[in-house]
């Protein structure tokens, strides 16, 4: 299928102030496929996802995703094929009560109420979060907001899903389901993070950034292997790819994997 | 300055009114587009009443009070927030004492000057006013009043302003609160915000409310908001909401007519002699 390819051509950002964010990044990323943007703070991962969706849009270059190109009169159907999920989840939730702000998407589409209900309780059984549902969303933990932030992308039901870093804050039960259930999600992923360890766990390829360009570009074993690498870019190799520190020998990388193969 | 860091936390909670309205009394039952025709109706009959018009604007108090009860509004923070906008009104009538000494029968034994009727006469519509305002989203909540305003074509433009400006005021709240407690938090000691630093950390609150407003807003455009939300729960209007409309326009209408606390003293004088 060629309708949910996304395409990076050549692209240029530069913020009001003068701070170029991309330099030229040009990638393509396939139907289906999981892919980890990672690079230090102020690498240009959260610029590119706003690119991508739209908030931004570039100075040079072009975006498509599938065969449309991202621009101000195609951002509604853009924004029907992708659900993104902001770096800070207060961002996102504005409802009163969690039901209504995972609701909110598929009532602006139109959708009717029946429908709209099947959504919301199927995204909250998702994220585990269907006792949260008349809560307010400002008085969330961290980790439920975040259930609830992605819950209500996932009501949109997007064939592609675009998220910003999203364990940060979470805690490691949290930061697990969360990472269950994008395993779980078959469409194309998208996920900027530090999270070396998740990229490791479920993206296939990894793309690395640097000051707005894309240093590397490959499988992910391969990519956070190389300390090198990683070292020039502010990063650290994922734990489960280093020696044991207790033992001094032998990687946690396969039975990590194995662990977490159920 | 310890109450300026009360009226933030109270202010801080903002939300409150939205939680409220979440509640399923009898009141919040009723059609929104209903409750705010007659929200129109009462702040109409409210501000039309002659300045030196006291006594005939008292029975108005009526329909907040019957409100608050039905609806299970609790009193304290309703107050809370009328306290935060009452010196505002003040300041808008107090020149009335000041500038009309006209002398006034108020009761046969009484006699104030007109300036302080007139002056009360302003707290009154005042105080009602913001009540009924409160009142209203606290029973409705700010996104069914602007499903209701779109069904009587108020235009577009306008009820996203209204919606937008509402969620601007809690995000602004909230940054408010946050950079209180991070100034509070680094210097200890300090009952209030040094003034040097007023100006600083009035700025910086100010960027982050706009970045957070935009970010805000563009989540929104991202679920695809185009100015008309849809809240879901779209009601019929029934009997039961046109007798409910009917009763309180017929109720304003009396009071707006008839001066009732006058006709009451009539009935009682008449049957006491
Ligand atoms: N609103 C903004 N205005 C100006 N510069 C910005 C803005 N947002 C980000 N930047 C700058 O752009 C660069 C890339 O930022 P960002 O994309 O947020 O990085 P990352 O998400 O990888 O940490 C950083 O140097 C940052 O300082
Ligand atoms: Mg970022």
């Amino acid at each position: 299928m060629s309708h949910h390819i996304v395409d990076f051509i050549d692209i240029y950002f530069t913020y009001p102030d003068g701070k170029q964010a991309v330099n030229g990044i040009t990638c393509r990323i396939n139907h289906g496929e999981s892919v980890g943007i990672v690079g230090a703070n102020g690498a240009g991962k959260s610029s590119l996802l706003m690119l991508l969706t739209g908030i931004l849009l570039p100075a040079k270059g072009e975006i498509r995703v599938g065969e449309t190109p991202v621009t101000k009169k195609t951002l509604s159907v853009i924004r029907q094929k992708i659900g993104f999920s902001f770096q800070d989840p207060d961002d996102q939730l504005f409802m009163t009560t969690v039901y209504d702000d995972v609701a909110f998407g598929p009532r602006n589409y139109g959708i009717d109420e029946p429908e709209v209900k099947k959504r919301v309780m199927k995204a909250l059984e998702t994220v585990g979060a269907v006792h949260l549902k008349d809560r307010a969303p400002y008085k969330l933990s961290g980790g439920e907001k975040r259930a609830a932030a992605i819950a209500a992308v996932l009501s949109l039901e997007p064939d592609i899903l675009v998220m910003d870093e999203p364990t940060a804050a979470l805690d490691p039960k949290a930061r697990r389901r969360l990472m269950n259930l994008l395993k779980g999600f078959l469409h194309t992923k998208i996920i900027a993070t530090h999270d070396l360890d998740m990229v490791l766990e479920i993206c296939e390829r990894t793309i690395v950034l640097k000051e707005g360009r894309v240093v590397c570009d490959g499988l992910s074993p391969e990519i956070l292997n190389d300390e090198e690498l990683l070292e020039q870019c502010g990063l650290e190799k994922p734990l489960a790819l280093q020696n044991c520190p207790v033992c001094g020998s032998g990687k946690l990388y396969g039975s990590l994997l194995e662990g977490t193969g159920k | 300055m310890i109450v300026m860091s009360n009226i933030i936390k109270s202010l801080y909670n903002i939300r409150m009114l939205d939680e409220l309205a979440e509640k399923r009394t009898f009141i919040h039952n009723i059609h929104p587009l209903i409750k705010v025709l007659t929200t129109c109706v009462y702040l109409t009959v409210t501000v039309s009443f002659d300045k030196y018009e006291l006594s005939g604007l008292l029975p108005l108090i009526f329909y907040p009070v019957v409100m608050i009860t039905l609806a299970e509004i609790p009193m304290i923070p309703i107050l809370k927030r009328m306290l935060v906008v009452i010196p505002l009104i003040i300041g808008i009538g107090i020149f009335n004492p000041l500038f009309d000494h006209k002398p006034m029968v108020v009761l046969p034994w009484i006699q104030i000057s007109g300036g302080w009727i007139s002056f009360f006469s302003i707290m009154f519509k005042g105080g009602f006013t913001i009540l009924a305002a409160l009142i209203l989203i606290a029973t409705t909540g700010m996104t069914r009043i602007a499903s209701a305003l779109r069904m009587i074509r108020v235009p577009r433009l306008f009820v996203l302003q209204l919606l937008l400006t509402y969620r601007y005021i809690s995000v602004l709240m909230e940054e408010a609160g946050r950079t209180w407690n991070a100034y509070m938090l680094r210097a200890p000691g300090q009952k209030s915000v040094n003034p040097k630093a007023w100006g600083p950390l009035a700025g910086q609150m100010l960027m982050r409310t706009y970045d957070r407003a935009q970010r805000v807003y563009q989540a929104m455009g991202l679920r695809g908001f185009n100015g008309e939300y849809n809240p879901g729960d779209v009601k019929k209007v029934t009997v039961k909401d046109i007798l409910y409309f009917t009763c309180w326009a017929a109720f304003f209408a009396v009071s707006r007519y008839f001066n009732l606390p006058a006709l009451i003293g009539e009935v009682v004088t008449g049957v006491m002699k």
